[in-house]
């Protein structure tokens, strides 16, 4: 149901194809560490060489395909996420971010993401996302593929491309801008990533990372948000409420984020109901509010603002605001599901 | 010619940069262009908006410090957000030292302009209308900066905001004068600030003309050392078209200045006419709350010489008849829920809802003429506005 299986399907190629180049032996591009580390924004995605092919799908060395347990919904897009490890250089996971468990990536190090959709032979790559590790911070920069699937551009203002969603909506597709990037990016100012945290990564996953060499132990806390994909029967309601709320809404609301002036925390650890929404009165909701007092109202998500956020695509009441232009329909029934079961 | 300016930076990025000028004209691809030069722009650039209609379909930012942003006057440059099919605000500001003037924007789907965490920023001569009136389906705020240091609004203007025109919240080292806030649910809203002086204003048709609020549960609490002088607050007579949940909701139509908790504020001569509900209210909190960090009484609000019209004359509250027949045809111009503490000038009239508690509703109100002290002695008005380096920036 949650197009799990275009995913691990597209996984999979891309695995095969990088074993593929490694056993012919053939010549193979390096990842350009000037182009990751130096200033500027290169025009093209191939120009940092994370890819041996023109259709990136099959990555160079030290270029790993990761998952998240529970991801962050972009209109239903299915995403390829790499991240970049210079060679020799490791990942720390000890007290790394705060407290949330965000792997501590060299400088040099680069996450790479692709939104597609189609699949099989009609997958159609539309953004490549990456984020640089400079030595003076984190750089986003987003990459629009052109209908051929030959190259990717540097998209500095983004862009709106007409798009057919998996559900048979037809959307503006909305690539973010630079500085979109850096509104959900951003902490105390600082862009950051988002994704590979400890507690959203798979243990296997982390493991052939600490076997590879880059990451340097195992981390604590780690692989404990449910699978989303998986998630689809009962029992894990409130995590799996609370893990799509971490990764979809707390890049903004978490103190320090682009939406803390509302007070509104919907981290993981955050464990405070009001905190959280419970009862909470909005702030600068506006007509994003839609006549609803609270956040959350224990057992009535009808009268809870952030299901009428969620179930909008309207610009002005949507949440999150950035990076959709549907309703996550299967995200919104998990939220009515937990608050109705909340005690009132 | 952008793109090429944009490479040329690009190039000669190791090269020290002097202050550049992008100028965008309106016309096709002027979105592109102009989100571009604000993503490109370096520190002391200036990005020039020639006169015209931008049609804006999307949410723009600017997170480079030191640029200022220039167009050819809030009635020859007008950012049009009418078919706005993205993001939370027209334009997002989230960098230091920067100066937006000259410009308007029409109809965005959210927030007109939102500046966060954006210390020492100037909005000189702008614009935010919302062109259908008042409209519960408008954007919430017009000009919004919040959780910044140094904010300076002048000669703004702001129509039709669902929510307060010019809101001002979590925020420090404050100005809001000689600006317009006409036909929003709140004119000029101070909430969770402190050292902010509101002057030389005009409010007129909003709900409520201006409200210095402070607020439980938010980030940055404790409001206070406000002053609020020498406004023409008249005719705030618009019906409360607020979507119902947010706090000004609660604001009755017809409220001239109104303080919620808060501590040390001057309210001092303005001017007063035709508020219909309260020329003044002074009151507690009005809900219960669990915040340890706050007081929802209003402390050592002083409320000096202004001067007074009609008004109080059709107030919109329970017993509203019985209440005008008891002071005479109409309520006098202070209303204070008996919370806290007030002082008011010698001879100012003044009703008390005298309540016991705070948060319990006004079932247990006594009302009665105001008696209360005068203010022991002057106000203190030290580090009150914005830093003066702020001015500099439009002299």
């Amino acid at each position: 149901m949650r197009h799990a299986f275009a995913l691990v399907l597209a996984a999979a190629a891309a695995l095969a194809a990088s074993v593929v180049a490694q056993a012919t032996g053939a010549p193979k591009l390096m990842v350009n560490d000037v182009a990751v580390q130096e200033d500027g924004f290169p025009r093209a995605l191939a120009e940092f060489g994370f890819f041996q092919d023109a259709g990136a799908t099959e990555p160079s060395d030290f270029v790993y395909l990761y998952e998240l347990n529970t991801p962050l919904w972009s209109d239903g897009a299915d995403k390829l996420r790499y991240i970049y490890v210079p060679d020799g250089e490791r990942i720390t996971a000890d007290g790394a971010g705060n407290g949330d468990g965000l792997l501590q990536f060299p400088v040099g190090s680069a996450i790479i993401k692709t939104f597609a959709y189609g699949e099989g032979e009609d997958q159609r790559f539309i953004e490549t996302r990456v984020l640089l590790h400079r030595a003076d911070g984190w750089v986003a920069l987003p990459y629009r593929w052109n209908a051929e699937q030959t190259d990717a551009r540097l998209a500095i203002a983004g862009a709106r491309i007409p798009i057919t969603t998996p559900e048979g909506e037809e959307i503006s597709y909305r690539i973010p801008n630079m500085n979109q990037c850096k509104t959900c990016h951003a902490q105390d100012g600082e862009v950051i990533p988002i994704g590979p945290k400890a507690r959203n990564l798979s243990a296997d996953w982390l493991a052939q990372m600490v076997d590879s060499g880059h990451l340097t132990a195992m981390p604590e806390g780690a692989d404990v948000l449910p699978v989303w994909q998986a998630a689809d029967t009962d029992g894990e309601i409130d995590a799996q409420a609370r893990a799509y709320l971490d990764v979809n809404c707390a890049h903004c609301h978490k103190p320090g984020g682009s939406a803390s002036n509302t007070g509104l925390d919907l981290r993981w650890e955050q464990n405070d109901p009001f905190t959280i929404g419970v009862r909470k009165p909005p702030v600068a909701a506006g007509r994003g509010a839609g006549g609803f007092l609270v956040s959350i109202e224990p057992g009535d998500p009808d009268a809870s603002i952030l299901v009428h956020r969620m179930n909008s695509a309207e610009p002005g009441v949507a949440m999150p605001e950035l990076g959709r232009s549907t309703i996550d329909h299967d995200a919104v029934a998990l939220m009515r599901t937990w608050i109705e079961g909340m005690s009132e | 010619m952008l793109r090429l300016t944009a490479a040329a930076l690009l190039l000669a990025s190791a090269a020290p940069a002097l202050a550049e000028t992008h100028t965008i004209t309106p016309g096709d691809g002027a979105q592109e262009r102009l989100q571009e030069a604000l993503i490109l722009a370096a520190p002391g650039d200036e990005i020039v908006l020639e006169a015209g209609r931008y049609t804006i379909t999307d949410g723009l930012s600017l997170d480079v410090d030191n640029v200022t942003v220039r167009g050819a006057g809030m009635d020859g440059t007008v950012l049009d957000f009418t078919t706005q099919a993205g993001s939370g605000e027209g334009l997002l500001v989230t960098s230091d030292n920067v100066t937006l003037r000259d410009f308007a924007l029409e109809n965005p789907k959210g927030d007109g302009i939102k500046s966060k965490g954006a210390d020492n920023i100037v909005y000189y001569r702008v614009r935010v209308t919302w062109t259908n009136g008042p409209d519960a389906n408008n954007g919430a705020y017009g000009i919004y900066p919040v959780e910044s240091t140094g904010v300076l609004i002048d000669g703004a203007k702001v129509t039709g905001a669902s929510d307060a025109g010019i809101y001002v919240g979590q925020s420090n080292g404050i100005t809001v004068r000689n600006s317009i806030a006409e036909a929003n649910v709140a004119g000029i809203e101070i909430e969770n600030s402190r050292n902010a002086l509101v002057e030389h204003n005009i409010a007129t048709r909003n709900t409520g003309g201006i409200l210095i609020f402070d607020l439980p549960g938010l980030p940055v609490m404790g409001g206070g050392n406000v002053i609020v002088a020498n406004n023409l607050v008249v005719a705030n007579d618009t019906a409360n078209f607020a979507p119902p949940g947010n706090i000004v909701a609660g604001v009755r139509r017809g409220t001239g200045i109104m303080v919620m908790a808060n501590e040390d504020v001057l309210i001092e001569g303005n001017i007063l006419q035709h508020n219909p509900t309260a020329p003044i209210m002074v009151i507690a909190y009005v809900q219960g709350f669990e915040d340890e960090r706050y007081n929802p009484l209003p402390r050592d609000v002083v409320v000096g010489q202004n001067t007074y019209g009609v008004g109080g004359d059709d107030p919109q509250m329970d017993n509203a008849d019985m209440l005008l027949a008891a002071f005479g045809g109409a309520l006098p111009p202070v209303m204070w829920d008996g919370l806290g503490t007030l002082f008011t000038d010698s001879g100012t009239p003044g009703w008390s809802l005298n309540l016991p508690e705070q948060g319990k509703g006004t079932g247990m109100a006594q009302p009665s003429p105001l008696s209360v002290p005068e203010p022991a002695g002057e106000f203190d008005r030290t580090g009150i506005g914005a830093p003066a380096e702020l001015d500099a920036r439009i002299g």
